[in-house]
């Protein structure tokens, strides 16, 4: 049994010029200890067809799939209460501003200790301690003392840390991380890439990868979904993706990349796909 | 011998931060003795991450803020703008394009007049004269006339880019410096910027300072590469010769740090994890 399955997902959302649709007819499924990426550029619909699994889309969003299931659970069929016991704790996500995902006003000791009381019910003392060994796992060395740090105190890649470690509080089944990586600078997203990877294979978790990086894409990858204006493109293993590339949106975004250019000038995507291709019908 | 566009001399930059009644003062050395010379149509990139100065070396070559100390040199002339004001004809020869194509472009003024506005400021030229040059130049950097009336929020990120782009080169600059000008934009129009940026080059003979962190840019863009570490150049060379033998430990560490995408990689990867388990 997979670890979450989606099958035929819509998501459109409500506007003033009426509605659109942001995803369309997509499925997926991601096996325990498996890495899956989700490439795509901006308005693909990589990010919110995870925001829908996590029920984090807002009240303009219409949700229709065929099934959602998280370990053979219904999420679409649960309530909300239900819901908040699952998500944060057996299925946690990591966003792409470090500095803005977290409350500054308050110490990234808090909102570690947050979750461990919501979701574990430990005491006080227990939180404190497993607080430490989180910010231990995830390279955060003088743990104690940044306990009682502010966001602002603390850089990006150190922000972005202290966001996985809330992430795996509760030792998540699934993770999901949305451009983990975009705001960083190239050497901390090396760390931080080599942390997600490391932490996946200690735990055996599933992790869920959505980012535009090709580069990201082969450094972490097993298996991708490549998406383009909301429809899925190519689904493949990493290795297949990148020798043989099916889909004509895949090829365009492997030869966008410049160090793959051949002659002075870099392909464009509408060199490879029709203008009509892959529009949200 | 070629002409040389852009000459910088030992330059540095301090910043200073008074102190409160609890902090001493603090002396921020952000670049600390920058020189290069760069020629006529040739690409310089900088690289470096956060914190390393190149955008403080950036702004001054801008001439938006003075250098501490050392010599910049345009077109041969000396640059003092902590002693003389900076004139519109040498404003002229420098322009710059900003990294997030969303913040640079106001959001109450139409394109037509984004164009407009620094021939407005720095020539006498007529309404005519300046709308058939915004025009000429909306077309130059592929969009649309009709493009004219409206206004940025009704762009995409790599639109808004073009435009940018269309606005630094209304005054006709003989040195333009692009901080991190693709670093916000898609993959696909990545490209298509780094295309027209390529295109125009060739057609007005540009000199580029492009500013930037991600080296796979750098190594398709650039002539000559430098790379900084907490304000200092570290490498400095032809881009075939920093990429090809990089010296300082720091270069190094930033090249095994970019992710690689070729096939040959990514067995390496796969196999070194298969063996793990």
């Amino acid at each position: 049994m997979p670890l979450l399955e989606i099958e035929n997902l819509t998501v459109a959302f409500d506007t003033s010029a009426g509605l659109f649709t942001a995803l369309n007819k997509v499925s997926y499924s991601v096996e325990k200890g498996e890495v899956l990426a989700i490439v795509g550029e901006s308005g693909s619909g990589k990010s919110v067809a995870m925001l829908a699994v996590m029920g984090l889309l807002p009240s303009t969003a219409t949700v229709t799939a065929d099934k959602i299931s998280f370990e053979g659970l219904d999420l679409m069929a649960m309530g909300a209460n239900e819901r908040r016991r699952i998500i944060g704790k057996d299925m946690a996500m990591i966003f792409q501003e470090p500095i803005a995902s977290l409350n500054p006003c308050f110490t990234i000791g808090f909102q570690i200790e947050e979750v461990l009381a919501e979701h574990l019910k430990l005491d006080r003392r227990a939180r404190r301690i497993r607080a430490i060994e989180l910010l231990h796992a995830v390279g955060i060395a003088d743990g104690e003392e940044r306990l009682d740090a502010y966001p602002h105190q603390m850089s990006g890649g150190q922000c972005q840390r202290v966001m996985i470690a809330i992430a795996i509080a509760c030792e998540p089944k699934l993770l999901i991380a949305d451009e983990p990586t975009t705001a960083l600078d190239v050497t901390i997203q090396k760390q931080i890439l080599d942390l997600l990877v490391q932490l996946q294979r200690d735990t055996g978790m599933g992790l869920i990868m959505i980012t535009h990086d090709m580069g990201v894409v082969a450094e972490t990858a097993d298996r991708v979904v490549v998406q383009y204006k909301g429809r899925k493109m190519e689904e493949a293993g990493v290795l297949e993706l990148f020798e043989n590339p099916k889909s004509g949106y895949t090829r365009a975004l492997l030869s966008a990349l410049p160090e793959n250019a051949v002659g002075d000038r870099l392909p464009v995507v509408a060199d490879f796909v029709p203008e009509d291709e892959g529009a949200p019908a | 011998m070629s002409e040389i566009v852009l000459d910088v001399r030992n330059v540095t930059r301090d910043y200073h931060s008074k102190g409160t009644m609890f902090t001493k003062p603090k002396v921020v050395h952000a670049v600390k003795g920058v020189s290069f010379t760069l020629e006529k149509g040739k690409t310089l990139a900088i690289v470096g991450e956060s914190g390393c100065g190149k955008s403080t070396l950036a702004r001054i070559l801008t001439m938006i803020d003075a250098p501490t100390s050392g010599e910049l040199y345009i077109d041969g002339d000396r640059i003092d703008i902590a002693d003389q004001a900076v004139t519109p004809a040498l404003r002229r020869k420098v322009q710059i394009i900003f990294q997030n194509p969303y913040g640079s472009l106001n959001p109450r003024q139409k394109i037509g007049d984004v164009l407009t506005e620094p021939v407005l400021l720095n020539t006498d030229k007529s309404a005519a004269e300046r709308r058939d040059m915004a025009m000429e130049m909306l077309k130059k950097v592929g969009m649309l006339p009709e493009h004219y009336n409206r206004y940025p929020h009704m762009f995409s990120g790599g639109q808004r880019q073009r435009i940018a782009i269309a606005r630094a080169l209304m005054l006709n600059p003989s040195l333009l410096v692009l901080d991190e000008p693709v670093s916000a934009l898609d993959l696909s129009v990545q490209a298509q910027i780094l295309n027209l940026l390529a295109d125009l080059q060739d057609e007005f003979g540009l000199t580029y300072v492009f500013v930037s962190h991600d080296l796979s840019v750098v190594k398709y863009i650039a002539d000559e590469v430098m790379v900084m570490y907490f304000g200092e150049v570290v490498e400095y060379g032809s881009r075939d010769a920093v990429f090809g033998n990089p010296q300082h430990d720091y270069t190094k560490t930033l090249f095994a740090a970019t992710p690689r995408a070729d096939v040959a990689s990514i067995k390496t990867r796969l196999a070194a994890k298969a063996a793990l388990v």
